[in-house]
């Protein structure tokens, strides 16, 4: 069954058509053509397509678009407080190497940008534990890691 | 692409940012899997879920009435040649009369929706006759089966004989090693979209390859169109590691895109994905070492056994790189080596990261530990002992012209500081078995492990993978044009580096990565730093020397008092004549060249040659914790010091070790396709195990920097040394940790505590 909805994604509404049965990553990749949210195991293990719903992190590709209804969605696109500028997160992960092929990046960042809100005072065990979500192939984690440090870093200072 | 970087800093040497960073931590990074056109298709692909069958009948009658459905396909629609591959076209491009491997495309089908090609797959009726597979490599060594392929189940035998095939060592070591089959993992799947020229006349395809014009070679031959007419741009590529080196979806895409006359775009899921390329080789590897009472290695007696699958891909040169690195980095003057590369009904192997050479290394390093056990002496103290040097002979009769810091290596990865022991404030997090509390800290044992390794860069066995690149300068803006492909390994950092050194310029563009310049080779090998880095150096100087002569022209100077320094030209005292960027106002210089390495040759009957380009070291050693009631194992730390020659980005360079780490911890204690009977068992990675950022060792990194003679930049490749002898030193770990005598990875919690 079809049913006509309204997306809240980045702060923009997408009314759109999708079938009960159409995964989030699926409509906010094919619907509100959003390709940044990535989907590379589509059940929920590598954290790729990782998104905010109402601020919190969630893997769109566990989740019907129908349930997002009404639920402010905010995707890797709306991460950085103004167009052509870059979060504390995306700089950390550009300054720190953070990235190499890039794929599993926009999950990271919208992981870490919930994580470090919430926890600004994580222990680096702590980080890695909320880091383990997100599978990256290329970069061993230690760029990462440190982005997600420079990252707290800031968040901390800005937060005395 | 586009690139425009900012500040004179990001010259070779210092730690340049990526010029693609910013668009990909935004999300505005274009991957192949994110291209879409205008009134564009999806394809799919209908695959074996036999090992081996005959097949009977295929109907896709049913197929074709579903509305929404364009095109369906079956070999009988392939215009030109009915095979691919990379070094023997054995492949199908769609299975004919049978299925070799579970997952063999049989049907292309092309529909209005992804859903629409499901319904369409389902429909299609293929009768198979069941077949028996050939799962036991051993059987293709034996000839005891028939074949299952017309060029035979015996890809390829190689024998090392060197010296005295008598000698007996006052100590002798064996063992017996094996190593399952890895998969490359990459993040982004399999992903192209092809654009069919109007009347069917060529076709354009947006792909991620590791190679765009062995690609396109393979495509035309298949489409039987002339390679002009098939032009290939390279898509964002999400990771490659070796599977993308071979034709996955190229041929199925552009076959759809021209049948239907309309672009098509296909994608694998992770699922597909598995069965969409190629893995690392399986392998059992039995080998004996002789040497002196005192340890120094004699003579090594190998057997290589790897078991390629069901197509040939590049098992052979595999091959070639295992029994050519038996002797690991270590003098060796006596060698009996008998290798396969065998064909079975396996999933097909080819190329991973390390190449032949994770295989060899696993086993050798293995018996260092053993031998230096026997001898009553370290495990450092017998790598130092035997390390190779430059000017030493490998056991193919080549000599090691490159630098070969064997020794520096060890000693400088001997010097890094031990990790601190576990405390009772160590987190929880950071001990086997982590949050789920199963470890009792008081039973848990570290242990420490060595592995030392020498791989091959570049190509071997005579071929001429060169590279091209094109470099213009104009208005005092560079813009350089190559193929290479960029994988994530970061060429499109170096590349305009390596501009801004030589030209003294600071606005470095870099044009589409496409076909429409000469072939840059593949991105493996660790060889783009060397290869296109040489070409894009090469095209910069010619271009420095056109400007310099333009400028003496000018001045009514001799050309040779005139260099580039910075960003001048200064004369010979260190006067500056002139800015680069104000010599270049108004005016346009461009040139192309084209970078060779040392030609190479092939191997003898007796595996006697000078068949690789170059080589380049590496050691490392682990520090692990294991938890022997469950046989759980938390790699701590890993020290590396690697053969450089020459840094050129630091923390591009750091970035390669540690990725290569993780993924060589990876094969050691995580990963493997599970086959049985030729099926395959855990396609998904919920059941393939991969690293994650809590499994991720601390690394500590150092380099040695021996500019090699050969070498363009006088760097090294670095992207694969990092993951082989980190397998090897976990391993030896886990043993030292635990005493019990580990020969298989990965290693499983069963084989430590049961």
């Amino acid at each position: 069954m079809s049913r006509n909805i309204t997306l809240n994604i980045n702060g923009a509404q997408h009314t759109v058509d999708v079938e009960d049965r159409m995964l989030l990553s699926d409509a906010i990749r094919e619907k509100a053509g959003l390709t940044g949210t990535h989907v590379a195991c589509e059940h929920g293990v590598c954290g790729a397509c990782t998104i905010l719903l109402d601020g919190e992190a969630v893997r769109s590709c566990l989740m019907f678009t129908v349930q997002a209804a009404g639920h402010e969605i905010t995707t890797v696109e709306g991460i950085a407080p103004a167009p052509g500028e870059l979060s504390v997160v995306q700089r950390a992960m550009q300054d720190n190497h953070g990235l190499q092929c890039g794929f599993c990046t926009p999950g990271i960042v919208t992981s870490l940008t919930a994580y470090l809100r919430d926890f600004p005072n994580a222990s680096d065990d702590e980080l890695k534990e909320a880091l383990s979500g997100n599978l990256c192939r290329c970069t061993g984690y230690m760029g990462i890691i440190n982005a997600a440090r420079q990252a707290q870093k800031e968040i901390q200072g800005s937060a005395k | 692409m586009s690139v425009k970087t900012r500040t004179r800093r990001d010259i070779l040497g210092t730690s340049a940012l990526r010029p693609d960073a910013v668009p990909k931590v935004q999300g505005k990074f274009a991957f192949s899997s994110d291209l879409w056109a205008e009134n564009m298709l999806w394809g799919a692909t209908l695959r074996s879920p036999h090992a081996y069958a005959r097949i009977v009948s295929i109907d896709t009658t049913a197929a074709w009435k579903i509305d929404g459905v364009e095109c369906v396909l079956t070999h009988e629609d392939v215009p030109g040649k009915p095979t691919y591959g990379l070094i023997a076209s054995d492949q199908p491009v769609l299975a004919r009369d049978f299925v070799r491997y579970m997952g063999e495309p049989v049907v292309l089908v092309a529909g209005d929706h992804p859903e629409t090609c499901r319904r369409a797959l389902a429909a299609i009726k293929v009768e198979y006759e069941v077949l028996e597979p050939l799962v036991d490599p051993e059987k293709s060594i034996d000839l005891s089966v028939p074949p299952i392929h017309p060029d035979g189940n015996l890809i390829r035998r190689q024998q090392i004989i060197r010296g005295d095939q008598s000698l007996i060592g006052e100590v002798v070591v064996e063992g017996n090693y094996e190593l399952g089959m890895q998969d490359q993992a990459f993040l982004g799947t399999e992903a192209a979209l092809a654009l069919p020229d109007p009347g069917g006349t060529g076709v354009e395809l947006y792909v991620a390859t590791q190679w765009l014009h062995e690609d396109r070679g393979q495509i035309a031959a298949c489409l039987n169109l002339p390679e002009d007419k098939v032009r290939l741009v390279l898509g964002g590529v999400g990771g490659a590691f070796g599977a993308r080196e071979d034709i996955s979806l190229q041929v199925h895409s552009c076959l759809l895109a021209l049948r239907t006359s309309r672009p098509v775009k296909m994608q694998y899921s992770r699922q597909e994905s598995f069965f969409g390329h190629v893995h690392r080789h399986p392998a059992r590897i039995w080998m004996r070492h002789h040497a002196t009472k005192d340890g120094r290695l004699l003579r090594v007696e190998a057997r290589v056994v790897m078991d390629g699958g069901a197509y040939a891909s590049t098992s052979s040169a595999v091959l070639i790189n295992a029994v050519t690195h038996v002797q690991g980095p270590y003098k060796c003057e006596h060698a009996t080596v008998d290798g396969y590369a065998v064909r079975t009904n396996n999933p097909p192997c080819g190329a991973m990261r390390g190449f032949g050479v994770v295989q060899a290394c696993f086993a050798h390093e293995g018996q260092m530990d053993k031998l230096a056990l026997a001898c009553g002496i370290s495990p450092v103290d017998i790598r130092l002992i035997n390390a190779m040097e430059t000017g030493d002979r490998l056991i193919t009769g080549q000599t090691i012209l490159n630098s070969a810091p064997v020794a520096q290596c060890i000693r400088e990865t001997a010097e890094i500081p031990m990790p601190p022991n576990m405390t009772n404030d160590t987190d929880v997090l950071a001990i086997p078995g982590g949050s789920g509390l199963t470890a009792t800290p008081s039973k848990i044992r570290r242990g420490i492990g060595w592995g030392v390794s020498i791989k091959n860069l570049m190509y071997s066995e005579g071929f001429d993978d060169f590279s091209t690149a094109r470099c213009t300068v104009e208005d005092g803006r560079v813009s350089l044009k190559f193929a290479t492909s960029e994988v994530g390994q970061g060429f499109v950092t170096l590349a305009p580096q390596i501009a801004r050194t030589v030209l003294g310029l600071d606005e470095v563009f870099i044009e589409t990565i496409d076909t429409g310049i000469g072939s840059a080779g593949s991105t493996s090998a660790s060889r783009q730093t060397w290869m296109s880095g040489g070409a894009v150096n090469g095209a910069c100087k010619l271009v420095a020397t056109n400007i310099i002569a333009e400028v003496a022209k000018m001045r009514g100077l001799d050309p040779s008092t005139l260099q580039i320094q910075g960003t001048d030209i200064v004369d010979l005292s260190g006067n500056a004549v002139e800015s680069v960027v104000a010599a270049t106002k108004g005016k346009r210089f461009s040139e192309t060249y084209e970078f060779h390495h040392q030609p190479t040759g092939e191997l003898d009957e007796n595996g006697q040659g000078d068949c690789h380009t170059a080589f380049a070291f590496v050691a490392h050693r682990a520090v692990v914790d294991v938890d022997p009631d469950l046989g759980l194992v938390k790699v701590v730390q890993i020290a590396t010091a690697q053969d450089v020659g020459r840094v050129l980005n630091p923390l591009s360079l750091l970035g390669q070790v540690e990725g290569g780490i993780a993924q060589g911890l990876g094969l050691a204690v995580m990963e493997e396709i599970i086959v049985e009977n030729g099926r395959v068992r855990n396609p998904s990675f919920t059941d393939y195990l991969l690293p994650t950022a809590l499994d991720a060792p601390d690394v500590i990194a150092r380099y040695v920097e021996v500019p090699d003679p050969y070498a363009p930049l006088g760097a090294k490749g670095v992207g694969e040394p990092p993951c082989i002898s980190v397998t090897p030193a976990i391993v030896a770990a886990i043993r030292d940790a635990t005493g019990v005598d580990l020969l298989r990875v990965p290693v499983r919690p069963q084989d430590i505590c049961l």
